[in-house]
């Protein structure tokens, strides 16, 4: 793993890595989801409304996974000191909480026709604004620490601490059960129909490739942005020394 | 040593002490309490139904006042680098300071939240409950608290920046808290109380590991 601790080759392998989980996780996620929109049939229960289950679900799962690689990029980080894992952690923050807001929104929109109301204060619905809010949090303090130039250690005890939320998220429709059905999908067996199961992993293979490159993205970004810094302290250094 | 950090810290932190804020985080709960039937009207009945979750969520909000001057101050005057000096761990500074800060405004609120329950029209039987799981909570605010305020010690984000990182983290005690009221058996003041235990151990360590990174920058 130290191998790739280093900045430069970690930028050898991004440079092409991140166009192609890019481009791939376009391909695949639109196929996947003209697949679920046009070719599956209507649910016997639900009709029409089903389709939106393969923008849900997968982006429900990345809006959870987004965290969940902020709080073991943040371990990485505070343990081994690995730069990059603190600057995974960053990029994994905007579209993680990016995956939240869709998966609320088509929730609340799946909501009204199947339960009759947009939302309702149930186990996972809460925790998920709740993750929300910790993910606007985590963003708002890694702004404020790069701004006054405080230690990247800070986001990262923040990003360790919020993640006992997680589990809470995932078990939640287990303890409360109201509105929200229990997992359709657990380790090993599945209560949904090959019909619609295959082109929603489908989907979430698209969705997570595409997180992947957004995040690989970001931290080329992040990168470029402290090269540019120190190469302009050098030269205003160079300029005073000459 | 210990004793004498804990009184040291008791005194800037309590009403009158050099810090002394704390009196004024009181104020402000008393204030949001009597705001509320001005909002929704003097109706003695909804008041009652709804008035002990607002006595949480004032307590929730009178949290986030004190944030700025709990931690910050001392670290710009390098004391934790003194204490560091003299043997004593940020973990174990910031333990007593959490312990400090309990004291020096969870029992006032508790009292406060008598004459809240007045205005808001709880009886007995309510404002015991209300009172028990705020003692069950409180600890575990005071913790997120002083996490919080050690987090943003450097940064100049000031209360909303605090205010967004503290609310997500005190929801699980204001659910918890807030449910044992509409519940006959004590769960949920044994849960928010669980709760405030779990942040109590966690905040000692995670503040201190963000004193020492603002040291190191």
């Amino acid at each position: 793993m130290h191998g790739f601790a280093n900045p430069k080759r970690f930028l050898e392998i991004a440079r092409w890595l991140t166009p192609t989980l890019l481009i791939s996780g376009l391909i695949i996620t639109a196929a996947a989801l003209g697949w679920g929109y046009f070719r599956v049939p209507p649910d016997r229960l639900m009709g029409e409304t089903v389709r939106i289950l393969f923008l849900h679900v997968p982006s429900a799962w990345l809006g959870m996974g987004g965290w969940t690689a902020i709080a073991i990029s943040s371990l990485v980080f505070l343990v081994w000191r690995h730069p990059l894992a603190s600057l995974a952690a960053r990029g994994a923050a905007v579209p993680g909480l990016v995956f939240t807001v869709i998966c609320l929104a088509t929730g609340s929109i799946w909501g009204r026709p199947t339960w009759g109301t947009w939302w309702v204060w149930d186990g996972r619905l809460t925790s998920m604004l709740v993750l929300m809010f910790l993910y606007i949090g985590y963003i708002a303090l890694a702004q404020a620490v790069s701004r006054d130039g405080g230690s990247s250690r800070i986001p990262a005890i923040f990003g360790l601490v919020g993640a006992v939320n997680i589990p809470i998220i995932n078990r939640s429709v287990v303890w409360w059960q109201s509105l929200h059905q229990p997992p359709s999908i657990t380790m090993g067996k599945s209560a949904i129909d090959n019909e619609f199961l295959i082109p929603l992993l489908i989907a979430v293979l698209g969705f997570s490739l595409l997180f992947g490159g957004v995040v690989l993205a970001r931290m080329r970004a992040l990168l470029a942005e402290i090269q540019t810094e120190a190469r302009l302290r050098r030269r205003a250094l160079g300029a005073e020394v000459a | 040593m210990i004793g004498r950090l804990f009184l040291r810290d008791l005194a800037l932190l309590m009403p009158g002490g050099k810090r002394g804020g704390s009196i004024l985080p009181l104020l402000f709960f008393l204030a949001v309490a009597m705001l509320y039937p001005f909002a929704v009207g003097p109706d003695a009945q909804l008041l009652a139904r709804t008035g002990g979750g607002v006595i949480w969520v004032a307590a929730l909000l009178a949290a986030i006042l004190p944030l700025d001057r709990l931690v910050a101050p001392d670290l710009e005057q390098g004391v934790f680098d003194q204490l560091a000096l003299r043997g004593i761990s940020e973990e174990l500074a910031l333990a007593v300071r959490m312990a400090a800060h309990w004291l020096s405004f969870a029992p006032l609120l508790l009292l406060a939240a008598i004459p809240a329950a007045a205005l808001l029209s709880l009886d007995g039987e309510t404002l015991r409950k209300v009172l028990l799981g705020l003692l069950a909570g409180t600890p575990g605010l005071a913790a997120i608290g002083v996490m919080i305020a050690a987090l943003t010690a450097g940064l100049r984000g000031g209360a909303a920046l605090s205010g967004l990182l503290l609310i997500p983290l005190a929801v699980p005690i204001l659910i918890f808290g807030a449910g044992s009221l509409s519940r006959p058996d004590g769960a949920g003041i044994a849960l928010a109380a669980a709760i405030s235990l779990v942040l109590v151990a966690m905040t000692p360590f995670a503040a201190g590991a963000a004193i020492r990174a603002a040291r190191e920058g």
